[in-house]
């Protein structure tokens, strides 16, 4: 069994550098094809009819005059008379037809009768979602230095023990924050094209699971996993919200099937952002006690939130977030609305448990007129992930990055240029990103060529390219070299896509086939070149002994001593195994990161308009694999903060409950102008290096928000408390508007 | 400096299930054209049934009918319905699906494409409106020989998920056409037209400033 580690640092071809994408050209010029443009021949047109109530029950469902249009070729209803509705944009029919604007007239001509029942859409208010019946049982989670006695009523003495911590406490900080529900917002939209041959379904589904989602198909439509094949080599966004084949997916294949054709259906961008994702929402009202040098001494906080129809919000267990002082009590009231359900969005809870508290551990800055930096550095000794260290030295590179000692001021007193200041702010995130479970299969043909195989999915991460040059850098080969197959489910499985999990899980098995085929291959060379096997090393396209550049084989002279037969060589890591073979305690992967974030703003007092000026993210990730790719991921993080942070928000109608911003140009998000210099900078010490492979996908995620509202805070003076921070929220806060 | 959103050919909107009915096949600014030609046709016309002939609209539709696009040089023939968008005819005529649908109105700017050598979101535009005209595609950008712009959204790793990729790509190259020694902050202020949710914007300047330098 090979010894499975990583290169010496600063010791790999390829590993660590910045290589362009091997699938990179294809996307630049058009030619990548998504879900959306698999087109086979005769294929039919499907969309679905979103009910337009938040809260109905339906009476009478009448699809005669749509199955009489002119192109139409199939109606299906996908709900019954009797069905409740529960929120805006759910599914109740499809029309399959010649073409889209058939397909258009066909579901303008269904006939859908309800009984309209009262909705509730309003979420940022405990107390009235209470009082209408809409919230869940309150969770409350309490942790006191103190214990009660065993005469002691818990509660009282719980209760008792937080007021005298915050009456104790040098200074208190009381506020309100929050953080509006957003959507997922795919510019590919969720959907298939689906096509049968006898009964084999092949599902073309945009998806950030391969191989999860063929017995998806499978249950509902009554055949077994084998019989269905879902493909994917490209996906146009899913951020945590494509992990399942979902109702529309079925129904797409169950009419492939009744009309024998194959069909496309794709959602509407309204039904995508209605009904395909979202994230919660979270609202906080918190009491801080701190000791005159900004260290928490208490910390009590209510939050609440939605989840959308069923009971839920963000999680009380990442409140506050990071921090995890001693004595704290946190209750969070979960609040059911007439609103589509959520779905895992990129780093599910922690931006808005970033959000709405450590912006409150640095309103304690503001009131001691002390600076952010300092609050947070001496909070660290209380992070709940022992990283202290690493945040310090992370703080320490961000601080220079963004220029912080210069430009620091307290908060609200910088100077004015005519109605314009400016702020810093800081926030800092964690995330667990280890491995999943991956299997691969390795290819080494006689001629040389070499593949690997395995139903992994790019989601835009630069996974492909990550797989090709961990098989190349083993194998001493350029990247060219490597062909990866990825993106079907008859290939061996691998693990959705979420949480950060991919590149170490693809990492872990393509690293481990490598290894053990090229002691294949070193084995066979040894013979022919009469030397050692241990001796042997695989560098610049050759096999030969280390140190003597005369004694060597080409990599295809190498291959062809495999004879006729190909090798192949199954690499396997299972996450959390206990198997040494299979990835305990694997040095080519862990999990658990830091991350420090800085922002620069300016505001316009007048306008109440928020610019990004600048923006330093500093990451620890461990080894880097694509450093061109990786550096994408959190350039795209922070711009995805940003959207949240100054930007994006679900605007439910509380008259109507309807989606009102449910199409693109009603949806606020960044433009290319809009998102300031951002400086990205990897920390990456060889004690960092050593851990192996961490996912990085979602923590830069995390903490834009915080950070940015931060700056707000230190460059107005006053917290714009809930988040996005558009104009009319930051005019409120001074004062100059009406309720925001 | 312009900003090529405001470029954006808009015409009637694509039918869909929001709008009810398909859409009426003519755009306002096409429709006050022809009446004006029209107007002038039955000037000249010496009597009323040279007058309805001149005025005689060509009926196409309703259902398919054969037409000939001119796209990225080549004639092709398409089979449409009246109420297709170029984006549709594009895609499911002529197997090119660069040209991304993202929103119904344009302001994602993944379906822009080039009609006579202008931008235009291909999916607010009727396909009727384009037979005659030069349709240019993302896809001609590529080749054996790609344009400089693609190559340079490659190296600056000015992607992710892709999905906005193509349409970036054209209004990048557009703009530095019309810019070619543009400033960063040239490219901040013009290229706002396109929609990225993975957050490329970064590299997508990047990018832009490559291609500047390159002289390109």
């Amino acid at each position: 069994m090979a010894t499975y580690e990583w290169p010496k640092q600063g010791t790999a071809s390829l590993l660590g550098k910045e290589i362009d994408r091997i699938d990179g050209m294809e996307k630049a010029t058009g030619a990548a094809k998504y879900a959306y443009d698999i087109t086979p021949p005769k294929t039919l047109h499907a969309r679905m009819l979103g009910c337009p109530h938040a809260h109905a029950k339906i009476t009478s469902i009448d699809l005669s005059a749509a199955e009489k249009v002119k192109g139409v070729v199939a109606v299906k209803a996908m709900k019954e008379v009797g069905n409740e509705i529960r929120w805006q944009g759910d599914q109740l029919a499809v029309v399959a037809a010649e073409t889209e604007g058939a397909c258009a007239e066909g579901l303008a001509a269904i006939k859908i009768e309800y009984e309209v029942l009262p909705h509730f859409v309003e979420d940022t208010d405990a107390a009235a979602a209470t009082a209408a019946g809409q919230t869940g049982k309150v969770a409350e989670d309490v942790q006191l230095v103190k214990e009660p006695g065993d005469d002691d009523d818990e509660k009282k003495f719980n209760d008792a023990e937080i007021e005298r911590l915050l009456k104790e406490s040098a200074i208190v900080v009381e506020g309100e924050y929050g953080i509006h529900a957003i959507t997922h917002m795919c510019l590919e939209p969720h959907g298939s094209t689906c096509e049968w041959e006898g009964n084999k379904l092949t599902a073309h589904l945009s998806t950030q699971n391969v191989a999860g989602t063929a017995a998806q198909f499978a249950s509902p439509l009554g055949i077994t996993a084998d019989d269905v094949t879902v493909h994917c080599d490209f996906i146009g966004g899913g951020f945590g919200s494509k992990f399942a084949a979902d109702t529309w997916g079925v129904v797409c294949a169950e009419l492939a099937k009744k009309t024998g054709r194959p069909v496309k259906l794709m959602l509407d961008r309204d039904q995508e952002l209605k009904t395909a994702g979202s994230r919660p929402s979270g609202f906080l009202k918190a009491r801080v006690g701190a000791d005159k040098d900004g260290v928490v001494t208490v910390w009590d906080s209510h939050h609440w939130g939605t989840s959308g129809p069923t009971p839920g919000g963000v999680t009380q267990g990442v409140i506050p977030y990071v921090f995890d002082p001693k004595n704290r009590r946190r209750r969070m009231t979960p609040i059911t609305t007439n609103t589509g359900p959520v779905r895992a969005w990129r780093a599910p809870n922690h931006p808005q448990a970033c959000a709405m508290t450590q912006t409150a551990y640095d309103d304690i800055a503001g009131k001691l007129g002390i600076d952010s930096y300092d609050v947070f550095l001496r909070n660290l000794p209380s992070v709940s992930n022992q990283k202290a260290d690493v945040y310090k030295a992370e703080m320490e590179i961000a601080a220079k990055l963004i220029g912080w000692k210069d430009k620091w001021h307290a908060h609200g007193k910088g100077d004015a240029d005519g109605s314009i200041v400016t702020g810093l702010g800081m926030a800092i995130h964690t995330w667990g990103g280890g491995g999943h479970s991956s299997s691969c299969l390795v290819k080494v043909h006689p001629d040389g060529g070499v593949e690997t195989t395995l139903a992994s999915q790019d989601l835009g991460t630069g996974t492909r390219t990550c797989i090709g040059m961990v098989v190349a850098e083993t194998f001493g080969l350029p990247l060219e070299a490597v062909k990866v197959n990825i993106g079907s489910s008859k290939y061996p499985a691998s693990g959705p896509s979420g949480g950060s999990t991919t590149i170490g899980g693809v990492s872990e098995s393509n690293r481990r086939a490598s290894l053990d085929a090229l002691d294949k291959l070193f084995a066979l060379a040894a013979t022919k070149l009469g030397a050692e096997a241990a001796t042997l090393e695989a560098k610049d396209g050759r096999i030969g002994v280390k140190g003597s550049p005369d004694k060597s084989l080409s990599w295809k002279e190498t291959c062809s001593l495999l004879g006729m037969t190909p090798l192949e060589v199954k690499g396997e890591f299972v996450r959390g195994t206990k198997d040494p073979k299979l990835g305990a305690d694997s040095k080519l992967s862990s999990a658990q990161v830091a991350g420090v974030q800085m922002a620069e703003v300016a505001v316009d007092r007048e306008t109440g308009v928020v610019k990004m000026k600048k923006f330093v993210a500093v990451q620890d990730i461990g080894v880097v694999i694509n450093r061109q790719t990786a550096a994408s991921q959190v350039y795209g993080s922070v711009i995805m903060g940003i959207a949240y942070a100054l930007f994006e928000e679900r605007i439910m109608d509380r008259q109507t409950g309807a989606f009102l911003n449910c199409e693109v140009s009603d949806y606020k998000l960044p433009r290319l102008g809009d998102t300031g210099e951002i400086v990205v900078e990897f920390y990456e010490p060889e004690t960092e290096y050593m851990r192996g492979v961490i996912g990085l996908g979602e923590p830069p995620v995390i903490a834009p928000g915080a950070a940015i509202s931060n700056a707000v805070a230190n460059a107005l003076g006053v917290r714009v408390p809930i988040l996005p921070m558009i104009p009319q929220r930051v005019l409120s806060a001074l004062g100059k508007g009406g309720k925001a | 400096m312009k900003d090529p959103t405001h470029e954006l050919h808009r015409s009637s909107s694509r039918p869909g299930p929001a709008a009810g009915n398909a859409a009426s096949g003519f755009n306002r600014r096409d429709f006050f054209k022809g009446a004006g030609a029209s107007a002038a046709a039955t000037a000249l016309a010496t009597s009323v049934a040279e007058a309805n002939q001149a005025a005689a609209p060509v009926v196409v539709g309703p259902g398919m009918s054969k037409i000939k696009l001119d796209v990225n040089g080549e004639s092709r023939e398409v089979a449409v319905e009246p109420r297709m968008t170029l984006l549709e005819a594009l895609r499911y005529g002529c197997g090119l699906t660069g040209a991304k649908p993202v929103s119904i109105d344009g302001s994602s700017g993944a379906s822009t494409v080039w009609i006579d050598g202008k931008l235009a979101a291909a999916n607010t535009t009727l396909v009727m409106d384009c037979v005659g005209k030069k349709i240019r595609t993302v896809e001609s950008l590529g080749g054996s020989k790609p344009d400089a712009v693609c190559s340079a959204f490659l190296h600056n790793d000015a992607m992710q998920c892709g999905f906005c990729t193509p349409g970036f790509v054209v209004a990048v190259r557009d703009f530095l056409d019309k810019h070619p020694d543009a400033s960063e902050a040239e490219i901040r202020a013009g290229l706002n037209g396109n929609l990225c949710r993975c957050g490329t914007y970064a590299n997508v300047i990047m990018a832009a400033l490559e291609v500047v330098k390159g002289g390109k």
